[in-house]
């Protein structure tokens, strides 16, 4: 299935500036329509098909949890047979802690992250996860972070003078 | 680093509907002010205030990177010695395709790769070549490329405030 959108060179750059910083101001659209040399209308219009196509997920605040100070997390790895993945997702899934989960191409096939925040207890919820899905502990992975290098998922749309679409 | 403690309820109400999402709304946060009885001009100070503070990291979208094209992701895991780790690390998290970048515990004779980068492309190729450019600029040559083949779940945290 192909789920790539077709995007002009406008929506490309109002994507950037929306992701990069959105703008503290009473009309932030008419904001990003100045930079962009539209009217805050034809920027409202693009902004409503964007999230329409599925392409804008959110706006929202990304808050720095070290700052917060109230979260840990892991990552969790476990070798699922292939019969036996759909019950096993099913039950990973139902943690609101759980926030990505992926199948990826390795051994260990089946990743997922485990954040609790507040009053919760992160071993406590991995070892209820260990329990229901009844995955042997040899064939489980528990990689607490250690340390944070980066969390920040942005993406580049404008390519600088090599769009080749152009 | 000092913890900074969010025990202003003006703020927490803000942030509680915030970091669930601005509405789609030419005034935004005049719609927020509605929902937690501050004015416009306030929702809009305290946002500042709390992004200059570090406590807000951004206000921005969040964009499906699968409809812009950007469709191969991998989880790359690296060997890489104690000492070198906070080198390497902020040498990895200077790179954009590189979305996450963190130090792991090891579980020896079991799993043995401390070091973990999440890398986007536009496909495969273009990342597996990065994960060798990536090897090169750091000697490390004891890594996996561990690529995505299915999305079960994707959301975010969500803080308790």
């Amino acid at each position: 299935m192909k789920e790539e959108v077709k995007l002009d060179r406008t929506d490309k750059e109002l994507l950037q500036l929306m992701q990069d910083e959105f703008p503290l101001d009473r009309s932030p659209y008419a904001v990003l329509a100045r930079r962009l040399g539209l009217t805050e209308d034809e920027v409202f219009a693009r902004v409503k098909r964007l999230y329409s196509e599925g392409v804008i997920r959110n706006l929202r605040t990304i808050l720095n949890s070290q700052k917060l100070g109230t979260c840990s997390s892991t990552l969790m790895a476990m070798k699922v047979p292939e019969e036996d993945m759909r019950r096993v997702v099913g039950i990973v899934n139902e943690y609101m802690s759980v926030t990505h989960n992926y199948r990826r191409e390795h051994d260990y096939n089946l990743w997922f992250t485990v954040t609790t925040c507040g009053d919760k207890n992160l071993v406590d919820t991995v070892e209820e996860i260990k329990r229901r899905t009844g995955v042997s502990d040899s064939d489980v992975l528990d990689l607490p972070t250690t340390r944070v290098f980066k969390i920040d998922v942005r993406f580049k749309f404008v390519n600088d003078g090599e769009e080749e679409d152009e | 680093m000092v913890k900074k403690r969010m025990n202003d309820e003006k703020d927490q109400a803000i942030l509680r509907i915030t970091q669930d999402g601005l509405p789609l709304d030419k005034r935004p946060f005049k719609a927020i002010a509605a929902r937690t009885g501050l004015s416009e001009d306030e929702v809009i100070a305290r946002l500042k205030r709390l992004k200059s503070m570090g406590v807000i990291k951004r206000l921005g979208i969040s964009v499906n990177q699968r409809k812009v094209g950007i469709v191969a992701n991998a989880v790359i895991a690296w060997k890489v010695p104690e000492e070198l780790v906070e080198r390497i690390g902020n040498i990895f998290a200077a790179h954009r395709e590189v979305t996450h970048c963190y130090e792991r515990v090891t579980i020896p004779g079991k799993w043995e790769y401390n070091l973990f980068t999440v890398v986007h492309g536009y496909n495969r190729e273009s990342v597996e070549d990065f994960a060798r450019r990536m090897s090169e600029m750091v000697g490390i040559r004891d890594y996996i490329v561990m690529f995505s083949n299915e999305q079960f779940k994707r959301t975010s945290v969500k803080h308790p405030f």
